[in-house]
């Protein structure tokens, strides 16, 4: 801040000088020429040549000359220290942790690597052979299905809870919006799932899924009815029991999420709306949903990449002969040692998450609407 | 994971270094050993009688063992065996959870420090790589040397052919050799066969399909399998193809040959499996990854069903649900009819845990004695005694009171003689079982695909692999 102060002050200002220097120069081309030269070369107000400032970058103001500071670049220069300063260290742990990595493995996903000393260039083989794996394939429609589907079950039960959580109550005590009768309680009920840790969560569902002795069908067995083999069988139930599994571990967020930010729509738009006599359903369409719409589109990208990035559930859970995610079939990969393969599957799992990034926020560009 | 890989990263760039200086005195080494000139620099003693393997008597031994369920103390044995009879050598033995981050760096920079290796558990050594690499001598010579009981008898003879074998790798020498043997076949109840469906083990399939009949009459199901471990199938599957058609076919699937999966034995046994999935004998429904424990409890404890594809480990892992009469025995798989080029009896029994000697230690020769010492009779009954698989020489527990599944174990084992199958493309191509096999099996066993798709599916799999460039390929000899 002091340094900020001390650059900031007026009074010799490089601006100013310049000025000067440039009406004296202006003069003095009206004489002569030669005058003209030997006016630049005049030393207190002169531009630095840029080499001199370079090291002033790591010298505190007090010990910089004032020959630079007073140079009209020494600010740009304080404040961009001052910035770099702060972003040093996490940008420095950004490219190593995260860009590197990303960077390596681009590189590694056009090699034979397999673990050993040395890889090999081999161009585009290892595309050419995802291209011909029908396993790859295979994978990757599990993926899409759960990409498309999974994020808009969420967001619905998501955005549904939020509401009656919100303003899905009686209107009691002249209030515009409450929520529903223990709202305050639903809301860390639905929050608990995010707490668990996800294998948990898989061993916990692969058990009640289980065909034998799983809640489930322990359940339907009182009913009288057979249950079928969830996980052990049939790949769309396998699909169904996964995407369950992910949607209810993800839409306690979303209902935290949506709740906040429906909790931030000024009280006086749903008075009117009420006002105006609109039931719930009308203004949950013709209010809520508009007025959170930059919300649900962030979490509708989140969820999808959550969805393309299915590991550790369907890992844990959901036998890999009965179906398998993209990401298992990397994993399974790696494990035969297979990294340079590997490496370019995760590559083209990077460019799906993309693109699909790209056209959920192109699909659902609106005009915001302030509040 | 993620260390283990930075390990082997690290290892790998050591060997590329190693590789470099390693690659004259490999040539050194080998030139050596065919012109039978100057010796390398291993600890050599005088080759007699009483030292068929030339051990130098005072030459140190380092022994390493893996640390599972196995424990050392079976191993121990044998190094004491081996301080007995060279007292100057003072072997010590190392026991470790992470053979391949314990030996492996130092036998790729050329110099081990193990003399004998049990290359076994879940961080163990590619031995794919290690032969590749010359980086493993040849056990032929302890193969050749006379046994530890019997001078007039080569250790070959008293070992069970399987063992040499798993050794090799496309060629003559054997880089390997496993000290136990695991039998795989069709596991019931002795009890309920024969007591209580008053029936023999069935020899041919019309009798097994009439077994599950009788069975079924009584509410049983004939078979069961692990659902969320399907390739479980394969350890009652698997000796057929070879019975059916011989061991033209499941050599065929071993070198990944053109339609070896399309095989009309193959076809044969499929067709076999499928009518009894068809009759609906099997007992389905034991999903996830606790899957086998199920169907053993569902066949030990509460008896719903007769056979279960297993292997020999079964009676140890179900001993807390096994009754106490239930008399677990194993069968081999049933003929299908009198085309069957191999009989009756034929076995898929490999053997397992691992020993290696590295090429370079310096006292190799000890290292090779270890492992004649290993074959002993005395060492082949403690190594039961110590954790109770069936070891790999003859006769060596003749005589001991076995526990019931192991003794059909071992009387299978005899029935089969030199008829005995081993899946080797399980080793070299692991993905063609542990994925493909598995998936497709899967499928099978709940009806969905028919044999002509299994076999279709194999099929492919296997030219998948077979045009793979990140899998490394074994020649046929």
């Amino acid at each position: 801040m002091k340094t900020g102060t001390r650059v900031g002050e007026p009074p010799p200002s490089n601006n100013s000088k310049n000025s000067k220097n440039a009406q004296k120069s202006d003069d003095s081309r009206n004489s002569t020429g030669s005058e003209a030269a030997r006016g630049e070369g005049e030393p207190p107000p002169t531009p630095l040549p840029g080499l001199l400032l370079w090291p002033a970058v790591l010298l505190p103001p007090g010990l910089t000359p004032k020959r630079v500071r007073y140079d009209r670049r020494y600010r740009t220069l304080d404040k961009y220290r001052f910035i770099l300063g702060f972003l040093a260290v996490p940008l420095a742990f950004y490219a190593l942790f995260v860009v590197s990595p990303f960077l390596q493995a681009i590189y590694y996903s056009f090699t034979d690597w397999s673990g050993g000393p040395v890889a090999n260039f081999i161009g585009f083989d290892n595309y050419r052979k995802m291209w011909d794996d029908a396993r790859f394939w295979d994978s990757l429609q599990v993926s899409a299905l759960l990409l498309v589907i999974t994020p808009v079950v969420t967001l619905v039960l998501g955005i549904f809870f939020a509401y009656m959580i919100t303003a899905g109550g009686r209107h009691r005590r002249g209030q515009a919006i409450a929520g529903v009768a223990g709202s305050s309680f639903y809301k860390v009920v639905y929050f608990f799932p995010q707490v668990l840790s996800v294998s948990i969560v898989a061993v916990v569902w692969g058990r009640v899924f289980n065909t034998n002795s799983g809640l489930i069908n322990g359940g339907l067995d009182k009913a009288g009815i057979e249950g079928p083999a969830w996980l052990g069988g049939d790949e769309t139930l396998a699909l169904i029991a996964l995407l369950t599994v992910i949607s209810w571990s993800f839409v306690g967020f979303y209902v935290v999420l949506f709740s906040a930010a429906m909790g931030a729509i000024p009280k006086d738009i749903h008075e009117a709306a009420l006002l105006d006599g609109a039931g719930r359903a009308r203004t949950f369409f013709g209010v809520t949903l508009p007025l959170i719409w930059d919300t649900v589109r962030t979490g509708w990208i989140y969820m999808g990449i959550q969805a393309l990035d299915t590991f550790a559930i369907c890992l844990v859970m959901v036998p890999a002969h009965v179906l398998k995610v993209t990401p298992v079939f990397l994993y399974e990969r790696f494990r035969d040692g297979q990294y340079g393969y590997a490496t370019s599957i995760g590559v083209v799992l990077l460019v799906l998450s993309v693109a699909f990034s790209l056209i959920v926020m192109r699909v659902g560009n609106r005009d915001r609407i302030e509040y | 994971m993620g260390t283990t890989s930075v390990n082997r990263r690290d290892v790998m760039k050591r060997a590329a270094a190693a590789g470099l200086l390693a690659v004259p005195a490999v040539g050194a080494l080998s030139s050596c050993a065919s012109g039978g000139g100057e010796e390398n620099k291993a600890e050599k003693g005088e080759k007699s009688k009483k030292n068929p393997l030339g051990v130098k008597a005072d030459a140190g031994l380092a022994v390493y063992i893996f640390n599972g369920g196995y424990g050392d103390k079976y191993a121990q044995f044998v190094t004491d065996m081996y301080a007995e009879k060279y007292p100057k050598a003072k072997p010590e033995q190392k026991a470790t959870e992470k053979i391949a981050t314990q030996v492996q760096p130092k036998i790729v920079r050329g110099k081990p420090t193990a003399d004998v290796v049990n290359n076994s558990g879940a961080e163990q050594m590619n031995i794919g790589k290690l032969v590749h690499n010359k980086q493993v001598a040849d056990l032929g010579e302890v193969l050749d040397a006379p046994s530890w009981d019997d001078p007039d008898v080569t250790v070959r003879e008293t070992l069970v052919p399987v063992v040499e074998q798993m050794g090799r790798f496309g060629g003559e020498e054997c880089y390997q050799l496993n000290i136990t043997l695991t039998v795989y076949g069709n596991w019931y109840s002795a009890k309920l066969l024969e007591d209580g469906l008053d029936t023999a083990y069935p020899k041919t399939w019309d009798e097994m399909l009439a077994v599950c009949k009788k069975a079924k009459a009584k509410g049983i199901h004939g078979w069961s399998y692990p659902g969320g471990h399907p390739r479980y199938m394969f350890f009652s599957m698997y000796a057929m193809f070879a019975q059916r058609g011989g061991r033209e076919v499941i050599e065929a699937m071993d070198y990944l040959e053109p339609d070896a999966w399309r095989h009309d034995a193959v076809k044969d046994v499929f067709e076999a499996w499928e009518e009894l999935v068809a009759k609906k004998y099997v007992l389905t429904g034991f999903d996830g990854q606790q899957a086998h424990t199920e169907m053993q409890t569902a066949w030990t404890k509460e008896g719903k069903c007769l056979f279960v594809p297993n292997g020999s480990w079964v009676e140890n892992e179900a001993k807390d649900t096994t009754p106490k009469d239930f008399r677990m025995a194993v069968g081999a798989t049933p003929s299908l009819d009198s085309g069957d080029k191999m009989p009756f009896g034929t076995l898929y029994a490999p053997a397992g845990e691992p020993f290696i000697v590295p090429a370079k230690a310096t006292n190799r020769q000890g290292g090779l004695e270890w492992l004649r010492m290993m074959y002993s009779k005395e060492a082949a009954r403690n190594l039961f005694e110590e954790v109770g698989s069936l070891p790999v020489v003859k006769g060596a527990i003749d005589g001991v009171k076995l526990p019931s599944g192991t003794a059909s174990a071992q009387a299978a084992i005899k029935a089969a003689g030199e008829n005995i199958v081993i899946p080797r493309f399980m080793d070299w191509y692991n993905e063609l079982f542990r994925e493909d096999f598995n998936n497709m099996i899967h499928k099978f066993m709940q009806g969905q695909i028919g044999p002509k798709q299994a076999m279709d599916t194999m099929q492919k799999a296997s030219e998948r692999i077979l045009k793979d460039p990140d899998i490394t390929k074994v020649k046929k000899a």
